[in-house]
C-alpha cells in the first residue's frame, strides 16, 4: 500500500516554503513529488524598475543565507556589458567577503544537517562557531547578514588596514573548530552508519541533472567557477577545488567541511596580500548590451544575465540559482531509500528555495486560465461563505 | 484504600522527580550545547500550560481509543513507580513475582503511544507507531535477558529479595556478569525512553513528532509526564536491580540515579538518530549477544 508523507510546504524539515510528496510503501520511498512556487517575489521584475545600483541592493534580498552571492554575479553581469576595470583592491575584498559567506553558509548547513539527524550538539556547536564568522563579517561591513558591500565597478567599503591582523586572529580561531567537526563526522560509527551509501548521485546522473556546486562535486565532477571561470582574485591565489567521488550524503559533508578549510586558506591569502589603491571604478554609464555574471554560490554557480539598452535600468535581468539544477537530483538520490534517510538526502543538496522560487503553473489537464486580484477575492469569499454555512452560520 | 492512597503518592512523586530530571535533562543538554538551559521550574511551567489547551481529537481518530492511550500509559508507569518505591521506603513489603509485574508495566507505556499513534489516523504517527513496535521488539528481548541474570545472581524474582541479596552480597554490577547486565539495560533504557539514538518513533525532522503529532492540551501532557515519569522509573529501576537499589542510604541513591541519568544525557547528546532497522539489528546483534554472554557468565558464577 503506497501512502504519502508530506514533507511541506511548512516541516520543521525545511526552514522554507516547499512541498515534497514522499510516496513511500512501509518505511521506503517509492518515488517523489517536488512542488515550489510557494515564496514567488518577482525579483526580475522588480530589477527592471530599479537602476543598477538599486539592483545591487535588490539581489541582495533574494537569499537570506547567501546573501553575497547574487550581487556578487550581478554587478559581474553589469560589468560584463560595460567591459568595466575593477580595482585590483575591490576584487580581493570581494573574494574576502564571498569566501567569509561560503564558511557560514556552509556551517550553517553542517549545524542543520546535524539537526535533521537529531544530532542537535552539532547543531549548536556549528552555529556556535558561524558566529565568530559573523563576527568577522560584521566587522568589515557593518552587517551580520546583508553586507551591502558590492556595487558596480567596485565595493562600497575599505577594509581598514590596521584591522587585517585582527580579522586573521579571528580566522585562526575558526580552524580548530572545523578541524573538530572533520574528525567528529570521520571518527563517528554512528554517523557514519547514518550516511555513507546513503542518497547516491552518481556521477552520470550529476552531468544529467547539471547538478552544480558540492552536490556535483561531490559526485566526482571537478566543476567550480571560481577556477573554471577565474573571477575576482580567485586566480590570484593559491587554492584547490576539493572533490569526493562517492556522491553520497557522507562526501557531501565531508566535502563542504574541507571546503571551509580552503575557503580559510583563500581568505587568508585575501587579507595578507591585500593591494593597496582605489575601491571603486566610480562607473558612470552602462551601455546598451548584455552580459553575464557567474559566482560560484555556497551551493553552487549562480548566473545572472543582465539586458542593458544604455538607460540607468536592466531591460531584462534573469537569475537563475545553484538549487534550480540542484534540488530535482532529489529525484534520484531520495527515492528508493527509507523516510529517515530520505529526510537528511532532502536536506545534503542544501536546498535554498527563496532563491530558486518560479512560478508554477499547474497543468489540470484541460482549463487553463490565469486568475488575477480581483477573481481571486472573489474565490476566497465563496469558501468563506461555504465554510460558514457548513458550520451554521451567515455571513452578511 | 491505603494501597490506593500510596499509588497516588508514589505518582505524584514520580512526577515530581520526572519534572525535575527533564530540568536536569534540559539544563545539562543545553550547557553541552554552549546554551544557557531553562529555569528550573520550566517544565512545571510547561505541563501547566499544556493542561490549560484545547484537546483537539482529529475527525479520522478513533475517539475512545484515542483519548484513553496516553492516560493507560500513564497509570501504568505509576503502578511501577508505586512497587518500585514501596521497596525503597518500606524493605521487606514486596511480594513474589512483582518483578515480572514491574516488567510487564513499563511495556505499557510505549504500547500506549503505539495505539493512541494508530488512533489518531494520521499516517506521520501510523508511521512512527510502527517504527515504535519494531523498536519494543527489538530491545524487549536483551532488556528481559538483562533481568534473568539478575534472577539468576540472586535465585529470587521477588525485588525486595534481590535488594537484600545485594546488600549482602555487593551491588551486582560489580560483578562481571552484572555489570555486562547493567550495560544492557542502559542501552534498553535509552531506547524505552525514546531518547536519541532511538527517537525514530518520534523523530521530530522526519516525521514531526510521530506518535504525538495529533495529541494536544492534557492529552499531550499526560503523553510528555508518562515520558517523565519513565525517565524517573527506568533509572531506579536499573539501580534497584543492578547497583544494590536506595537500601544504602538517601544519598549513595541519590548518586547513582544522578550518574545514571548524566550519562543517559550525554548519551543523547553525543549521538545522531539511527535508522530503524540499523536499531533493530544493533539490539538484535551485539546487544542480545552481550546479554546472552552475561547470562552464561551468571550461570559460571562470574
Amino acid at each position: 500500500m503506497t501512502k504519502i508523507i508530506p514533507v511541506g510546504p511548512y516541516h520543521p524539515l525545511q526552514e522554507e516554503p516547499e512541498f515534497f510528496q514522499l510516496h513511500v510503501d512501509g518505511e521506503n520511498v517509492t518515488d517523489i513529488d517536488i512542488t515550489i512556487g510557494y515564496n514567488h517575489r518577482g525579483i526580475e521584475k522588480l530589477s527592471e524598475a530599479r537602476t543598477f545600483d538599486q539592483s545591487a541592493f535588490l539581489v541582495e534580498r533574494v537569499c537570506g543565507i547567501c546573501s553575497t552571492s547574487h550581487p556578487f554575479a550581478f554587478v559581474q553581469a553589469v560589468e560584463d556589458i560595460g567591459k568595466i576595470e575593477v580595482p585590483e583592491r575591490a576584487l580581493y575584498i570581494r573574494s574576502i567577503v564571498g569566501e567569509l559567506e561560503r564558511i557560514h553558509s556552509h556551517l550553517l548547513w553542517l549545524g542543520l544537517a546535524g539537526h535533521f539527524l537529531g544530532y542537535n550538539t552539532i547543531w549548536m556547536w556549528a552555529w556556535k562557531c558561524r558566529e565568530t564568522v559573523i563576527d568577522i563579517l560584521e566587522l568589515i561591513s557593518g552587517n551580520r547578514q546583508n553586507y551591502a558591500m558590492f556595487k558596480v565597478g567596485g565595493v562600497r567599503r575599505d577594509i581598514d588596514d590596521n584591522d587585517i591582523p585582527h580579522y586573521l586572529k579571528l580566522l585562526d580561531e575558526v580552524v580548530p573548530a572545523l578541524n573538530l567537526f572533520r574528525g567528529a563526522v570521520t571518527d563517528d560509527p554512528v554517523i557514519r552508519a547514518r550516511l555513507v551509501g546513503v542518497g547516491v548521485l552518481s556521477r552520470e546522473e550529476a552531468v544529467s541533472y547539471a547538478a552544480v556546486g558540492p552536490t556535483a562535486r561531490a559526485s566526482g565532477i571537478a566543476i567550480d567557477v571560481r577556477k573554471d571561470e577565474p573571477y575576482a582574485a580567485y586566480d590570484r591565489i593559491e587554492w584547490e577545488i576539493i572533490v569526493t567521488e562517492n556522491g553520497d550524503v557522507y562526501d557531501k559533508v565531508i566535502l563542504r567541511v574541507l571546503e571551509m578549510l580552503e575557503s580559510v586558506k583563500i581568505a587568508r591569502q585575501c587579507l595578507e596580500n591585500l593591494p593597496g589603491g582605489e575601491i571603486d571604478a566610480n562607473v558612470k554609464e552602462i551601455p546598451p548590451g548584455e552580459g553575464i555574471g557567474r559566482h560560484e554560490a555556497p551551493r553552487g554557480e549562480v548566473l545572472h544575465y543582465v539586458l542593458s539598452d544604455g538607460s540607468n535600468m536592466p531591460v531584462r535581468h534573469k537569475i537563475r540559482a545553484p538549487s534550480f539544477q540542484n534540488v530535482p537530483t532529489n529525484k534520484v538520490a531520495a527515492v528508493g531509500e527509507t523516510i529517515s534517510d530520505a529526510a537528511i538526502v532532502l536536506a545534503a543538496v542544501d536546498p535554498c528555495y527563496c532563491c530558486t522560487e518560479r512560478i508554477a503553473v499547474i497543468d489540470t489537464g484541460g482549463d487553463r486560465r490565469a486568475a488575477c486580484g480581483d477573481e481571486l477575492i472573489r474565490l476566497s469569499q465563496e469558501k468563506t461563505r461555504r465554510i460558514a454555512r457548513r458550520m451554521g452560520r451567515e455571513i452578511k | 484504600m491505603t494501597a490506593l492512597l500510596f499509588y497516588v503518592q508514589a505518582s505524584v512523586a514520580a512526577a515530581i522527580i520526572g519534572l525535575i530530571t527533564s530540568w536536569y535533562d534540559r539544563k545539562l543538554t543545553a550547557r553541552i550545547q554552549w546554551r544557557v538551559g531553562p529555569p528550573f521550574l520550566q517544565p512545571f511551567f510547561d505541563f501547566l500550560k499544556l493542561l490549560g489547551k484545547e484537546t483537539i481529537v482529529p475527525a479520522a481518530a478513533s475517539r475512545t481509543t484515542f483519548i484513553f492511550a496516553p492516560l493507560f500509559g500513564l497509570a501504568s508507569v505509576g503502578v511501577v513507580a508505586a512497587i518500585l518505591m514501596k521497596q525503597a521506603f518500606y524493605p521487606g513489603t514486596s511480594f513474589v513475582g512483582d518483578l515480572i509485574v514491574v516488567i510487564y508495566f513499563l511495556a505499557m507505556p510505549p504500547a500506549a503511544t503505539i495505539i493512541g499513534g494508530f488512533a489518531s489516523g494520521n499516517p506521520l504517527a501510523s508511521t512512527g507507531a510502527s517504527r515504535e513496535m519494531k523498536l519494543i521488539l527489538a530491545y524487549e528481548l536483551p532488556f528481559i535477558l538483562a533481568i534473568i541474570t539478575a534472577i539468576i545472581k540472586t535465585g529470587t524474582i521477588e525485588i525486595g529479595q534481590i535488594v537484600s541479596f545485594q546488600a549482602a552480597n555487593g551491588s551486582l554490577a560489580l560483578s562481571l556478569s552484572g555489570a555486562l547486565a547493567l550495560a544492557v539495560g542502559f542501552i534498553c533504557m535509552q531506547a524505552k525512553l525514546g531518547f536519541v539514538p532511538f527517537d525514530m518513533a518520534e523523530a521530530e525532522t522526519e516525521i514531526m513528532a510521530g506518535t504525538f503529532i495529533e495529541y494536544s492540551g492534557p492529552l499531550l501532557a499526560a503523553l510528555k509526564l508518562t515520558k517523565f515519569m519513565m525517565f524517573t522509573v527506568m533509572p531506579c529501576f536499573l539501580i534497584t536491580l543492578f547497583m544494590g537499589g536506595f537500601s544504602s542510604g538517601i544519598i549513595p541513591g541519590l548518586l547513582k540515579y544522578i550518574v545514571l541519568v548524566t550519562l543517559v544525557v550525554l548519551v543523547k547528546n553525543t549521538n545522531p538518530r539511527l535508522r530503524i532497522d540499523q536499531a533493530v539489528r544493533f539490539f538484535w546483534g551485539p546487544v542480545t549477544g552481550i546479554a546472552i554472554a552475561a547470562i552464561v557468565l551468571a550461570f559460571c558464577g562470574y
